[in-house]
C-alpha cells in the first residue's frame, strides 16, 4: 500500500449512537484512485464508517463523534471546512437508488446548481457526467423524461452520474448493487472499475465475489473493529486471523 | 361446510355496511337536489335578497363564503406549512415538541363554538378588528391551523430519509434540501390537506357566528372590515329563524345545494392536483 498516495483515512475514529458505542478506534487508509471495498456481516458498523466521510451524520442529534478524518492533508471536521464542502468534494451513492423526483437532466443539473456552477457550463459537465455513467447512448434523446420512469439499474449509474458530475475527489458507494439484477450489477461493477482512473472509491458490499471483482484493498470490520485490511487477494486468499478466514469462506455473516 | 361459507358470509357483511352508508349519502344528495334545483337560476347566483329574503338571490352569500375562505387559507396555508415543517425536520425530539404535537392534534377536536367564542374575546374585542370578515378569517384560520399542520407533517413524513439524503449528498444545505426536493415531492399530500381543511372551514357556522356574519346585508359583502354573509350562515337562518319559514324553505334548499357544490368543487380541485402529480411522477 506503501507505493500509493493516501487520498482519506481515518485516524483513532470513536462513534456513539447514544451509548452505543458503534465504530471503535478506527485508524483505515484509503489510496488514491483504487477502489477499496469495506467487508462485514451486518451491524458491523461499515456503513456508519462510510457515512462518517462525508459527514452524514451531521444531522443526527445523538451521534458523537471523536477521532480525525482527513482529506488529504485537510481535517473534514475542522469547523474551517463547511459540510456542503466536505460534500461535493466527498460524493456518495446509496444502496438503494434515490433519483430526485424531476427529469433525468435536471437530476444532474440540481448538484450543479446547488453549488454555483454557471448555467452555461452545465449542458456540457451534465452530458460528459452520463457519458462518464454510460448512461448517455441509452437517455441522450429522453433527457426530460422523469427519472423514476427509468429502469432501476439506470436510475442507480443515473445516480452516479450525479455524483461524478460535481468532480468530486471520492465516491462512497453504500452497497449500490444491493437492488439491482445481475445483469444491472454487472454495468455498475464495470463503471466502477472505469471510474477508479479518476477516483478513489470507498465501497461498502455484502457481495464478497463482488469485492474480489472490482477492489484493490478491503478492508474487513467485525462489531465495530477493523479486523483486518490489506490487498484484496491477501485477505481472501491468506487471511492472518482466524475471523477473516471464517468470514471470507461464509462459516458466519 | 363452513369454511366455504365464512367468505360469503364476510363479504356480504362488509358489503351490507358499504352500502348502508352510501345509502344515506345518496338520500341526503338526492333530498336536496330535488327540493333545491327547481330554485336554482342564475338569478339565484347572481342577486341580492329581496323582500325579506323571500325572494331575489344569495349572491352576497356566496361571495361572503369564497372571500372568507380564501382570507382563512391566506392566513393559515403558510403558518401552517411552515410550522409543520419546524417540527418534522429541524425540531428535536423531546418531551417539549411531544408536548407541542400532542397540542396540536387535542385542539384539532376543539368543538367550533369554542373558536368562535376565543375569536370574539381576542379578536373581535381584545384586538377591536370588531364584528368584520377579518376577524371571522382569522377565527376560521386558527381553527384550519391544527389541521394542516397534521396533514402537512404527515405528507413531509411519508418523504423517505433517502430523498433528503439525495440532495444533502450533491452539497445541498438542510434548507435547500427541504425547498428544492422535500417540499415538491411532498406538495400533493400537502395540497390535499389545505384544500380539504378549506372546504370544511367553508361549511362552519359556528365560529362566524359572533365573530362577524350577518343576516343580511345591504350590498355586496367582501369588504375585510365589514360584516359579511355567508353560505352556512345563511342557510341555518333560512330554516329556522326566519318569521315565513314555510315560504323560504326552497330558497334555503337552493342554498344548501349551492353550498355543496361549492365544497365539492373545492373537492374535486384536490382530487386533480393529485392526479396530475401522480402523472408527473
Amino acid at each position: 500500500m506503501n507505493e500509493a498516495i493516501i487520498k482519506l483515512s481515518a485516524q483513532g475514529l470513536n462513534l456513539w449512537f447514544g451509548n452505543k458505542h458503534v465504530l471503535k478506534n478506527v485508524s483505515v487508509t484509503f489510496p488514491e484512485k483504487q477502489v477499496t471495498a469495506l467487508i462485514g456481516p451486518s451491524g458491523c458498523g461499515k456503513s456508519t464508517l462510510l457515512r462518517c466521510f462525508n459527514r452524514m451524520h451531521d444531522l443526527s442529534p445523538d451521534a458523537r463523534i471523536e477521532g480525525k478524518i482527513m482529506l488529504e492533508n485537510e481535517d473534514l471536521y475542522d469547523k474551517k471546512i463547511s459540510v456542503t464542502e466536505v460534500r461535493k468534494r466527498v460524493g456518495m451513492v446509496f444502496q438503494k437508488a434515490n433519483p430526485f423526483p424531476k427529469s433525468i437532466y435536471e437530476n444532474i443539473n440540481y448538484g450543479l446548481k446547488i453549488n454555483d456552477i454557471p448555467s452555461k457550463e452545465r449542458p456540457a459537465i451534465i452530458e460528459r457526467a452520463l457519458k462518464e455513467s454510460y448512461l448517455w447512448e441509452e437517455v441522450k434523446d429522453e433527457l426530460k423524461k422523469p427519472a423514476t420512469r427509468m429502469s432501476g439499474g439506470q436510475q442507480q449509474r443515473l445516480c452516479i452520474a450525479r455524483t461524478v458530475a460535481l468532480r468530486p475527489e471520492v465516491i462512497l458507494m453504500d452497497e449500490p448493487c444491493s437492488a439491482l439484477d445481475p445483469i444491472s450489477t454487472r454495468k455498475v461493477e464495470e463503471l466502477i472499475v472505469q471510474l477508479k482512473k479518476q477516483y478513489t472509491i470507498v465501497i461498502v458490499t455484502h457481495n464478497m465475489q463482488q469485492a474480489q471483482r472490482i477492489a484493490d484493498q478491503t478492508i474487513f470490520m467485525y462489531l465495530g473493529e477493523v479486523v483486518e485490511e490489506g490487498r484484496t487477494d491477501d485477505i481472501f486468499n491468506h487471511p492472518q486471523k482466524d475471523l477473516t478466514k471464517n468470514y471470507v469462506s461464509g462459516h458466519f455473516g | 361446510m363452513m369454511k366455504r361459507l365464512s367468505p360469503v358470509i364476510e363479504w356480504f357483511t362488509l358489503l351490507f355496511c358499504t352500502g348502508t352508508v352510501l345509502s344515506f349519502l345518496i338520500a341526503i344528495l338526492w333530498d336536496l337536489t330535488a327540493k333545491g334545483w327547481p330554485s336554482l337560476s342564475w338569478q339565484f347566483i347572481t342577486e341580492l335578497p329581496s323582500e325579506g329574503m323571500t325572494k331575489g338571490g344569495i349572491l352576497p352569500a356566496i361571495t361572503g363564503t369564497v372571500m372568507l375562505t380564501l382570507l382563512t387559507a391566506v392566513l393559515a396555508v403558510p403558518l401552517g406549512i411552515s410550522c409543520a415543517i419546524y417540527l418534522n425536520e429541524y425540531a428535536k425530539d423531546n418531551w417539549l415538541t411531544r408536548l407541542i404535537r400532542a397540542s396540536i392534534r387535542n385542539l384539532s377536536g376543539v368543538p367550533s363554538i369554542i373558536y368562535g367564542l376565543f375569536g370574539l374575546a381576542l379578536f373581535v374585542q381584545g384586538m377591536h378588528m370588531g364584528t368584520s370578515m377579518l376577524a371571522a378569517g382569522f377565527t376560521l384560520g386558527l381553527l384550519s391551523l391544527p389541521y394542516i399542520i397534521s396533514t402537512t407533517e404527515e405528507a413531509l413524513r411519508r418523504i423517505p430519509a433517502s430523498t433528503r439524503e439525495a440532495a444533502l449528498a450533491v452539497g445541498a444545505t438542510q434548507f435547500e434540501s427541504i425547498r428544492d426536493v422535500v417540499l415538491p415531492s411532498a406538495l400533493p399530500g400537502i395540497l390535499t390537506g389545505v384544500v380539504l381543511t378549506l372546504s370544511r372551514a367553508a361549511g362552519e357556522t359556528a365560529p362566524i357566528l359572533f365573530t362577524g356574519v350577518a343576516f343580511y346585508i345591504n350590498g355586496s359583502s367582501g369588504y375585510l372590515n365589514q360584516e359579511f354573509m355567508a353560505l352556512p350562515y345563511h342557510l341555518y337562518m333560512l330554516s329556522t329563524q326566519h318569521q315565513a319559514i314555510e315560504q323560504v324553505r326552497p330558497l334555503a334548499y337552493g342554498t344548501a345545494l349551492v353550498l355543496v357544490m361549492v365544497v365539492f368543487f373545492l373537492n374535486l380541485t384536490a382530487f386533480y392536483i393529485r392526479y396530475k402529480y401522480r402523472n408527473n411522477e
